[in-house]
């Protein structure tokens, strides 16, 4: 791997930006590997980077039924936090956003993580209170955040109707090192590094089966041929039941569309994240000036990746009241990703009942600001068996009703 | 958006009239049966990526529960019928094979 640097720019400039190689190589698959990670998202990719960076194992396949990063990686909002209320939560979106913090240099890939603060409004006061508390619990676990009041609010958001008439802005739980990152350029970056180890990136190959011999398994079978491993990590968002089905186990997921939308590009007018969860929206404005609309889940099982106008339109009108300015904005474009709901709206990272087999999902709505510590603790436990990062978040909790309960406690979008 | 028909009232509407309510038919189990099976109730789910048996409740009509066969893949809805089955009678698998010819059927 050639690496990014000034330098190559300047070297590159002089002749005609002809040296350029290709960001990761596209092999053949071997017949064989020690890991094989289902999945070319952020999560799985990022799974294998830690896999082969902090436990030396590198003879990896990440093998994609569609395009690297096409999937929720790429149809997310690009939001960057850990301000969560419980201790597990807390621990894994933060070494996530730590691992964000440097990820640039790490890979030597420009994945434009903009630390630029995000707020979260509280509107009623019972949301106030739900965040006063979350302040108080990232102030144990470490996390920076802190509670505001109205004016400061108004003085780093001026765009922003602090006084609407339905739920006026009472505060905000701010965050200031949260933010964005560039999605596609994490997943990118990730795949470069990945093939600079030596790990084989394979697109456009569909799992069509699992093959176990008894409770063990032995390896995939692809529209690409059979791939035989030692240990499978699952990691495919909306599609994990397809994938739990052919291994023969069952997941308590249900897939549902998540919509998000993108307005025409307007002058920079808000450089932080704002997240207004009692009207149900959220939004921030992208490097090219668009404003990134996000708003709520469909109800319904879906896999078709796209989601009900409603949702559009309610969003819209919600966030049209907290930012009057918005309201000839055109919008430009809309889209929908398949999201991996858990019961407890937390996701999971869990040994399977097939030995070998291990299943990184459930992030639903909340996946991209994971992917870094996600992966982390997925290598983690494919590795040495056992994550302290990951350890709360196994299959078995759903048995022994030992909840991970941020669906209602933090106050999170979904 | 979906287009549903309520089978207790007879109204054909848009699914913001409907609140969904997950996948149906589930077999419940309480009180003195095994763990596994009181997890596999509460919280295993098929949620197949195809044909799909779900609830739906008419919350801004009649009120009344009932049920629908929708594929997940294309959102085609198939057929509602009553919530008063433990499994999807006879003419809703007809009308589901006629249009998914090589679906597995239910199990």
């Amino acid at each position: 791997m050639k690496r990014y640097s000034i330098f190559a720019v300047a070297r590159e400039a002089m002749r005609y930006h002809a040296g350029w190689e290709r960001a990761w190589r596209s092999p053949a698959p071997k017949k064989r590997y020690k890991v094989v990670v289902v999945g070319a998202g952020g999560h799985g990719l990022a799974t294998a980077y830690y896999l082969g960076k902090v436990h030396g194992i590198t003879d990896v396949a990440v093998i994609e039924k569609g395009w690297l990063g096409g999937g929720n990686t790429g149809r997310n909002t690009t939001i960057i936090r850990s301000n969560y209320l419980q201790d597990p939560s807390a621990a894994i979106y933060e070494k996530a956003r730590a691992l964000y913090e440097n990820l640039s240099q790490d890979l030597n890939y420009n994945i434009m993580f903009s630390p630029r603060g995000l707020l979260m409004l509280g509107q009623t006061e019972h949301e106030v209170r739900g965040y006063q508390r979350t302040v108080h619990a990232n102030a144990l676990q470490g996390i920076e955040t802190r509670w505001i009041g109205p004016q400061e609010v108004k003085k780093i958001v001026p765009i922003l109707n602090i006084d609407g008439p339905r739920y006026p802005v009472l505060g905000a739980l701010y965050q200031e090192r949260g933010g964005t990152a560039r999605h596609d350029a994490v997943a990118w970056g990730y795949a470069r590094a990945c093939s600079a180890m030596g790990m084989d990136i394979i697109q456009q190959c569909d799992v069509t089966g699992i093959r176990r011999d008894g409770n063990r398994v032995q390896g995939v079978s692809t529209t690409k041929g059979e791939i035989d491993c030692d240990q499978l990590a699952l990691v495919v968002a909306g599609h994990s039941s397809v994938l739990a089905e052919k291994a023969g186990f069952r997941l308590p997921i249900e897939s549902v569309a998540l919509q998000a939308w993108v307005s025409e590009p307007i002058k920079p007018c808000m450089d932080v994240v704002v997240m207004a969860n009692t009207v149900h929206g959220y939004m921030s404005q992208s490097d090219k000036g668009e404003m990134v609309i996000g708003g709520g889940t469909d109800g319904y099982n879906n896999y078709t990746q796209r989601g009900s106008w409603h949702h559009v339109e309610e969003t819209t009108r919600a966030l049209v009241e907290t930012f009057p300015i918005i309201s000839r904005l055109k919008m430009l474009r809309q889209w929908g990703g398949i999201v991996d709901m858990t019961g407890d709206r937390s996701p999971i990272l869990s040994k399977t009942p097939v030995e070998g087999i291990f299943v990184n999902c459930g992030w639903g709505t909340g996946g991209f600001k994971a992917i870094p510590g996600s992966g982390y603790a997925m290598a983690e436990l494919i590795a040495r068996g056992q994550s302290p990062l990951a350890d709360a978040f196994g299959l078995e909790r759903f048995r022994e009703g030992r909840f991970i309960d941020e669906s209602v406690a933090a106050g999170v979008a979904h | 958006m979906l287009s549903l028909t309520c089978p207790c009232c007879g109204i054909t509407a848009e699914e913001t009239e409907f609140h969904p309510g997950g996948e149906a038919h589930l077999k419940r189990f309480g009180p003195g049966s095994s763990d596994d099976d009181f997890e596999g109730y509460l919280f295993g789910r098929k949620n197949p990526k195809g044909v799909h048996f779900e609830r739906w409740r008419h919350s801004h009509g009649c009120g009344k529960w009932f049920l629908v066969a929708r594929c997940t893949a294309t959102l085609e809805v198939f057929a509602s019928y009553s919530a008063q089955t433990t499994t999807p009678p006879v003419d809703v698998i007809k009308a589901i094979k006629a249009k998914r010819p090589d679906w597995e059927g239910y199990a």
